[in-house]
């Protein structure tokens, strides 16, 4: 047993944090935040260039070949910087869907392009209020068009191909949903931008009118490929959250340290001291849980589900804490604009929400709990 | 990342489960798989014979105390090989109970002050079991705040003696032995008039008293000792340096708890798992699943920081301050979950005698032991203030007494 993250991986940790440090400061996040751009172009090219964006991407096609584990100390990093980039929704969500599913010809047209940073993909699955489930998927597949509305779609109006779930059978089962992959550049989707919790990631809504789609995956097995795209994207976010806690953490301590109230450091006393104590105990917990998601990950184990979900909850839990205790511990100055705490107050909540709320993560665990003591 | 056993823990683990098989009391396994915080005990046996007799065979063929070295009873086994031992030694571990403090923070504590002969005498019947060691800090004027303690030793000859009053000192009613946190001059500031040293709790003066606790039970004792003589070679450390000693005791307290810390989720799942409740079974319904996935996770959670820890010292490194996070958590995790688990059982969750209470009255058990657990080996805001200070490097509080001389501390008239 050895359970950490190898000297090479550490190393492409810190070689990210030290990037991003640099190229992706509060206020470069800030241009995105006050809707001056859309996401950070530039932000997005460096990633592409420093092998970020096709780390867990197989050489053949294009990318760097390394590894889910790879990606996590990555994905830490850009949770950490609070980056303004479409990383989650083009490399968890749509890559992730085409390397379980795709062709080898839609995996040589959409995946090195991911790679260089030339393409933006998403994932369209949620149609209104409501969580993953076969029943709330509505729009209708039929003789390789699509009719029907998406929204929130993940960083969507930035998008250059989206995986759309469909509905293929006359039922809400796990067998009347496919899979299909559109070109959003091609015509026959309208894009709406939708105002959102966190403007730092943009969020749309997508009206497919008989829009030409091509299958990814066999007919009937969207479902269960979603499934898969789901755990993976969760183990991943989770590490985006896990290193957003650790910068609200981080921010609330330092404000503690600096700033002083009553002839003293606000960290000296005891009501402030035990608020940071229990940021960093469901910051550790967070972390520990995104560990042992992330050796389930790499090695596609059969324990997959359970951990995928228990790092979800885990790392939503202790993002939210934290963001929010770290405006509480910065007082009046937290609740500015100008203060960056908003920003990850902001990313906390609507991470908690984007792949399904932290109530469907409950109960999705307890199932998998279960299924796992029947068997 | 990689949670396989390499081919060498796997050989291990084959070996260590086979003794087991072979070896463990198995007549009182199911007894112990369902005991749980509050209640471990036996029917029809005495448990504190049965761990005895359980822990002198391990010692026998090298199962004690694995990590230790073997001149001293142990087995000089790594760190992954302690838990894969307690991975397989289930619910026979439970026997060990009494021996936590002896091997988790007296023996460590004696291996890195006391003198050669005396680890060498001491040592092999701690790890086996034959003798049980106790460890007496805490005082009724010095709990939290330990380094106010007021037992005094006084030097004559080759000699000290002590006169004063311990409390707290779980297992003090069936110890042998045990290591002692004295004030040698009170008329240095608290860290540094205390001196540490070991002593034979039948050494007369020595007068153990048990504290009937708020569940019931009795766990723990008031110590007295009046006029009680240790001879200076059992002293541990030098003179007035008995904070420092007691620094890594404490240390020590923290790495052995940290790996077994029960949170009561294991039990509550079963019980939930076949509750029918009035609207049907209680895993189906949201609000019971809601709960279980939020303590799911906050167990699950301890127990990779534990292994993160265990991983970090495999490998040489000193463990994280992570660990410390594990009794704060867990302590009042295990009050919740057995506050809930009765009022799952409604009304009839007040009824509590084995015989007639639901899986006999395991939570009310629970419930009636978990407030000691947050007192315990450092309370709540003790663990808070030490993530705080220790982690984070927040300032640590205004001490008013810090630089005063210990016997100008204000005492409110008593001394």
């Amino acid at each position: 047993m050895n359970f950490d993250f190898s000297d090479d991986q550490k190393q492409l940790r810190d070689q990210a944090r030290k990037f991003l440090a640099e190229k992706c400061s509060p206020k470069a996040v800030r241009v995105v935040l006050d809707g001056k751009a859309p996401y950070d172009k530039e932000l997005w090219k460096g990633l592409a260039e420093m092998g970020f964006l096709g780390v867990a991407i197989p050489e053949e096609f294009g990318g760097a070949g390394a590894g889910h584990l790879e990606l996590c100390v990555i994905a830490e990093e850009m949770g950490r910087a609070n980056a303004p980039v479409p990383f989650s929704s083009t490399v968890y969500l749509a890559a992730e869907a085409l390397l379980i599913a795709g062709s080898d010809a839609q995996k040589k047209k959409w995946l090195p392009a991911i790679a260089s940073g030339e393409a933006i993909g998403t994932l369209a699955l949620f149609e209104g209020k409501g969580n993953p489930s076969p029943k709330n998927i509505k729009l209708a597949a039929s003789g390789g068009t699509l009719n029907g509305v998406k929204k929130p779609v993940p960083d969507a109006a930035i998008a250059d191909f989206a995986v759309v779930a469909a509905r293929t059978g006359s039922g809400g089962r796990d067998g009347d949903i496919s899979l299909f992959l559109v070109d959003l550049r091609a015509g026959g989707v309208e894009v709406k931008s939708l105002t959102n919790l966190d403007p730092t990631r943009g969020q749309a809504e997508l009206t497919f009118k008989n829009c030409k789609a091509e299958p990814l995956g066999a007919a009937g097995e969207g479902w269960s490929i979603l499934s898969q795209v789901l755990d993976r994207a969760a183990v991943l976010c989770a590490f985006e959250q896990v290193g957003g806690s650790d910068r609200a953490l981080e921010m609330g301590r330092d404000y503690a340290l600096d700033r002083i109230a009553f002839g003293r450091p606000i960290g000296s006393f005891q009501a402030v001291k035990h608020m940071l104590a229990d940021m960093y105990v469901s910051a550790t917990l967070a972390r520990s849980n995104s560990y042992y998601g992330a050796w389930a990950l790499s090695t596609n184990a059969s324990e997959l589900p359970e951990a995928a979900a228990a790092a979800r909850i885990s790392a939503t839990q202790a993002f939210q804490h934290c963001a929010k205790n770290n405006i509480q511990v910065h007082g009046g100055m937290g609740f500015t604009w100008e203060f960056d705490c908003h920003m990850y107050y902001r990313r906390a909540n609507a991470m908690a929400l984007g792949l399904g709320s932290l109530s469907y993560w409950e109960d999705q665990l307890i199932d998998r709990m279960r299924k796992k003591n029947a068997a | 990342m990689n949670f396989e056993d390499t081919p060498q823990e796997a050989a291990f683990r084959a070996t260590a489960r086979a003794w087991i098989a072979a070896n463990a009391p198995k007549q009182y396994e199911d007894e112990l798989r369902k005991s749980s915080l509050g209640r471990t005990q036996l029917k029809n046996a005495n448990i504190l014979e049965v761990a005895k007799a359980w822990q002198k065979k391990k010692a026998d063929t090298g199962w004690a105390c694995l990590h230790w070295p073997k001149e001293y009873g142990g087995r000089g086994s790594s760190p992954i090989e302690r838990v894969i031992w307690q991975q397989e030694e289930g619910p026979f571990g439970k026997l060990s109970g009494m021996f936590i403090i002896g091997h988790g923070m007296c023996g460590p504590t004696m291996m890195a002050f006391a003198r050669e002969e005396h680890k060498r005498t001491y040592l092999p019947p701690l790890a086996s079991g034959e003798k049980v060691w106790c460890q007496l800090f805490s005082e009724p004027a010095g709990g939290s705040d330990v380094a106010g303690l007021r037992t005094r030793a006084e030097k004559d000859g080759d000699e000290w003696v002590i006169n004063g009053q311990k409390i707290w000192t779980s297992g003090a009613h069936y110890s042998d032995y045990g290591i002692l946190l004295t004030r040698t001059d009170p008329t240095v500031p608290k860290h540094k008039g205390l001196t540490m040293f070991f002593l034979d709790m039948k050494s007369p003066g020595v007068e153990v008293r048990p504290i009937k606790q708020a569940s019931g039970a009795s766990d723990f004792n008031e110590v007295y000792f009046t006029n009680v003589r240790i001879p200076d070679h059992q002293r541990l450390g030098e003179v007035n340096d008995g904070w420092n000693v007691s620094l890594t005791t404490l240390m020590n307290e923290r790495m052995s708890i940290g790996a077994g810390v029960s949170t009561g989720f294991p039990e509550l799942f079963d019980y939930c798992s076949s509750l029918m409740l009035d609207e049907g079974p209680a895993i189906e319904n949201a609000a019971v699943r809601s709960k279980l996935a939020s303590w799911a996770v906050t167990a699950s959670g301890l127990k990779y920081t534990s292994m993160r820890a265990i991983s970090a010292l495999s490998k040489g490194e000193r463990p994280g301050p992570e660990n410390s996070i594990g009794k704060l958590v867990a302590g009042s995790m295990i009050q919740d979950v057995a506050t809930y688990a009765l009022d799952l059982q409604g009304a009839a969750g007040v009824v509590s005698g084995p015989e007639d209470a639901e899986v006999a009255g395991r939570f009310q058990a629970m419930l009636l032991r978990a407030p000691g657990t947050r007192v315990e080996g450092g309370t709540d805001e003790i663990m808070r203030n030490i993530i705080a200070e220790r982690v984070l490097g927040l300032p640590g509080d205004i001490r008013v007494d810090k630089d005063v001389p210990f016997n100008k501390i204000p005492t409110k008239g008593r001394n």
